[in-house]
């Protein structure tokens, strides 16, 4: 320890409360911590009086909260004041009666003594040597080969937590042929369905039988964005895959797999909400901003009938 | 009265008899606690937990974990008839067929909330004032374990009910565990059993959530708090209060009705936030279905960093041997994170390595007095703030009407460039406070007072601390510098040569500081 400049002048000198001198501040300070509590009581009964009286489907108009369910708000009121009370009470308590002396307690050195520390080594040594940890080392060796084998087992166990991958990654449902089916309504789209500047959401048509769940919509959906033909910017291919200004795009964004949903009509930017990659619909999804590293998958699509 | 007693008496003597109790309730009853408000922060992480284990019980009660295909037929009319899984019907029928459903719902998440909030001020409060110094330096290890966990936990929690707004959520959680170069595919498809979303991470996650890592959490906080109660509480400096003493109140009576009393003042708090403060009305985000998703989607508070650092990632992917690697998601979602818990965990030892201070420390810190940490702390902070800012970027350019590009290239230059201005700047404001500390130690407090001296000159009174504030001011420790000799006398280069030369500019930095009054220099403004 460096010199202090100014020695510890020591613990302060205790300052009595009113409460610990004046009997009628005492008395007072009882009287404040009495009705704390029974506030809470208070609190209490207007829980219950919420559980049995006001029915669940209630609604009650209150100033900066709007409409609210007066049944969740006055059973959480009436939780809140009892909870919140009884904690008041307890504190006040405390504060104005219970005895506010500071105390002083003393540390010792988390260290142990020198000779305890002996102690235990030796003990370790001996017991040690008393059973041969030194020397066995065949045992040593063979013990943590089967405990090393056995910590294997349970990984072992977790091996069906899931399949393997396989190309399952790698396709969606939608095939050559495959017609677009509107979503939810499930039939197939007509290119009239969608006028210049719409945006429909669609779905492959699955074999018969087969029922859609939400791995396949995870993969498969689709979003048809109607634009002026003369707007595209696209290479020959690519504008050979679009139909009288309608192009496809995979929804699902190729940066985490979020659905693409925000487009906007006068720039013909599709903005992922995710993280707000953005990509531009006449230039066949190309990344304009935002940490997607890739555009979205752009799917050929045609007429049939 | 006599009657209680002997009874009171005769249990007490019952299970003494077989446990020996008393002597060690003798003891415990006296034990010493410290007071200060900040010591309170870690109590409302503690009581929060258990406000979450209560009402985390309650909502398992109805939950159905399950993803299974069902129709909505409960009384909220506008899903009427829609097709949803198991888990996000009984979230709904919590919500508005149980009596108190949707109040439990809104404590289990504002606590969650309020839980990890807690514990981020109770980490800023150890870390600033020094308390995780020896001999507390596993505990803050625990207490990094416990926040790493804790976000987690949080995480799991609001993606359990399979609304659309947790489900997406989820999805992002599987393209992060996809961007692990090589096995991600393979991890995310053990962890869903199979392709995204499957039907088996509802189940997966709500034994998580409400076995596993609860389990955990009992188990580190009863080990951080033995370890707390075992090495006695930290204390502020001032008088009376040394290296070798505690000062405060005993447990019993005035500790225990006040941490009791406090428990029951977060609970209410925290049960009338549930009241008035509607919190994830997962029934206006709908089922949760991959092709869809709501606008101004976002984490809670504590994954915003998260999700803004990988906002701000700029689009680079490496595409080798048939293999992505996607360095926009894998080094914001996975690099980024992992070094700065490990480092948050090494502190302790990094900052006695730099100061060679291998002694225990008992009494805390004033931040001001230790300027490089105060510093670097603030940088991490202002790190943490401005990936927070990002990952809100979307609500920030509507609600204030800017333009999101612009707010996420400030980000992505300001997570470079704000934090060593926040260090500068936060160490010249420690020093400059040092600074003051001393004038005032040495001339006292201005007064305000004017007064004119015969001669015409003008000085303001300046009125002497007392004693005891002006030990408050002065009792820290000024560590001098490490000086680390390169070469030996004869001007052989020692080896390590280069790690004695980091460590002893750390060491400079470290301690650059105002000097504290000397005994003379306060005997020569006595003399005056």
């Amino acid at each position: 320890m460096s010199i202090q400049p100014i020695q510890d002048p020591g613990l302060p000198t205790h300052v009595h409360r009113k409460a610990d001198t004046d009997a009628v501040a005492a008395k007072r300070a009882e009287r404040q911590v009495a009705i704390l509590f029974l506030t809470s009581a208070v609190g209490t009964l207007l829980f219950i009086f919420a559980y049995v009286g006001i029915p669940q489907e209630q609604l009650i108009f209150l100033p900066l909260l709007g409409t609210t369910n007066a049944h969740q708000l006055f059973l959480g009121l009436g939780l809140a004041i009892a909870l919140f009370f009884i904690g008041m009470g307890a504190v006040h308590w405390a504060k104005t009666l219970m005895p506010d002396h500071e105390v002083v307690d003393y540390r010792k050195e988390q260290r142990s003594k020198d000779e305890d520390r002996e102690a235990f080594l030796s003990t370790v040594k001996e017991e040690g040597a008393a059973a041969g940890l030194g020397r066995r080392t065949l045992i040593k060796r063979t013990l943590g080969l089967s405990l090393g084998l056995v910590g294997l087992s349970p990984l072992l166990l977790l091996g069906d937590l899931g399949p393997l991958p396989g190309e399952e990654l790698n396709e969606t449902n939608w095939r050559g042929g495959t017609r677009l089916l509107t979503d939810p309504a499930l039939r197939p789209i007509r290119p009239a369905d969608l006028e210049v500047g719409a945006v429909a959401q669609v779905l492959p048509e699955l074999p018969a039988g087969r029922k859609r769940t939400l791995n396949d919509i995870a993969k498969d959906a689709l979003l048809l964005i109607r634009i002026r033909p003369e707007e595209f910017n696209l290479d020959a291919e690519r504008l050979s895959w679009t139909y009288e200004g309608i192009i496809a795009f995979s929804k699902i964004c190729s940066h985490m797999g979020c659905a693409v949903a925000l487009y906007e009509q006068s720039t013909k930017h599709l903005l992922c909400p995710c993280h707000q990659s953005t990509f531009d619909v006449t230039r066949a999804a190309e990344v304009i901003f935002g940490p997607a590293a890739r555009p979205l998958p752009q799917l050929p699509i045609t007429v049939d009938a | 009265m006599k009657a209680r007693e002997r009874a009171a008496g005769a249990v007490a003597n019952y299970i003494d008899e077989r446990t020996g109790a008393a002597k060690w309730m003798k003891k415990t009853l006296t034990k010493v606690f410290p007071d200060h408000w900040s010591f309170m922060l870690g109590e409302i992480v503690m009581y929060s937990f258990i406000i979450l284990l209560l009402s985390g019980t309650f909502l398992t009660f109805w939950f159905d974990p399950s993803m299974r295909e069902v129709e909505y037929e409960g009384s909220y009319e506008p899903l009427e008839g829609v097709h949803m899984s198991a888990a996000y019907a009984s979230a709904l029928h919590i919500s508005f067929d149980v009596r108190g459903g949707l109040l439990m719902r809104q404590i289990h998440h504002w606590a969650a909330l309020i839980f990890l909030a807690a514990m981020v001020a109770h980490l800023l409060r150890v870390f600033f004032t020094g308390a995780f110094r020896k001999p507390r330096e596993m505990n803050w290890i625990i207490g990094v374990g416990l926040l790493t966990l804790g976000i987690v936990e949080g995480f799991l929690g609001y993606s359990l009910p399979d609304d659309l707004l947790s489900g997406t959520g989820i999805r992002i959680a599987e393209a992060i565990m996809q961007a692990i170069p090589v096995v991600g595919s393979y991890i995310s498809y053990f962890v869903f059993g199979g392709a995204f979303p499957g039907e088996l991470f509802i189940p997966r996650i709500y034994v998580a959530h409400v076995l596993l890592i609860p389990g955990i959490f009992l188990a580190l906080i009863t080990a951080h708090l033995m370890l707390v109660w075992y090495q006695k509480h930290t204390q502020y400096p001032g008088p009376g209060r040394t290296e070798r003493n505690v000062v405060g109140y005993p447990l019993l009576p005035v500790y225990m009705a006040k941490a009791g009393g406090f428990f029951f003042i977060v609970f209410g708090f925290t049960a009338f936030l549930g009241a008035v403060a509607q919190i994830n009305p997962i029934w206006v985000y709908g089922p949760y279905t991959p092709a869809q998703i709501g606008a101004g989607s976002q984490p809670d508070w504590y994954m915003g960093w998260l999700d803004g650092l990988v906002r701000m990632a700029p689009p680079i992917e490496t595409h080798a041997f048939g293999f992505t690697i996607s360095w926009n998601i894998l080094i914001p979602g996975l690099i980024v994170p992992g070094i700065i818990f490990t480092l948050m965990a090494l502190y302790p030892f990094i900052e006695s390595w730099i100061t060679g201070d291998k002694r225990e420390h008992h009494l805390l810190e004033r931040p001001r007095n230790n300027p490089n940490r105060t510093a670097i702390g603030a940088m991490s902070l202002t790190f943490i703030l401005v990936t927070l800012i990002n990952g809100g970027n979307d609500l920030l350019a509507t609600h204030f009407d800017l333009s999101i590009n612009q707010i996420m290239w400030f980000s992505r230059i300001g997570v470079f460039v704000l934090p060593p201005i926040a260090f500068v700047v936060t160490k010249r404001i420690c020093i400059a406070l040092q600074r003051a500390d001393r004038e005032m130690v040495l001339h006292g407090k201005e007064s305000g007072r004017l007064v004119m001296l015969p001669h015409g000159e003008f000085i303001e009174v300046h009125t002497p601390l007392s004693p005891e504030k002006a030990y408050t001011l002065t009792q820290h420790e000024q560590l001098p510098p490490l000086t680390a000799p390169e070469s030996d006398q004869r001007g052989v280069a020692l080896p390590r040569g280069i790690r004695n030369r980091i460590r002893a500019r750390w060491s400079a930095a470290a301690s650059e500081q105002v000097a504290k009054p000397t005994v003379d220099e306060l005997k020569e403004i006595e003399h005056h």
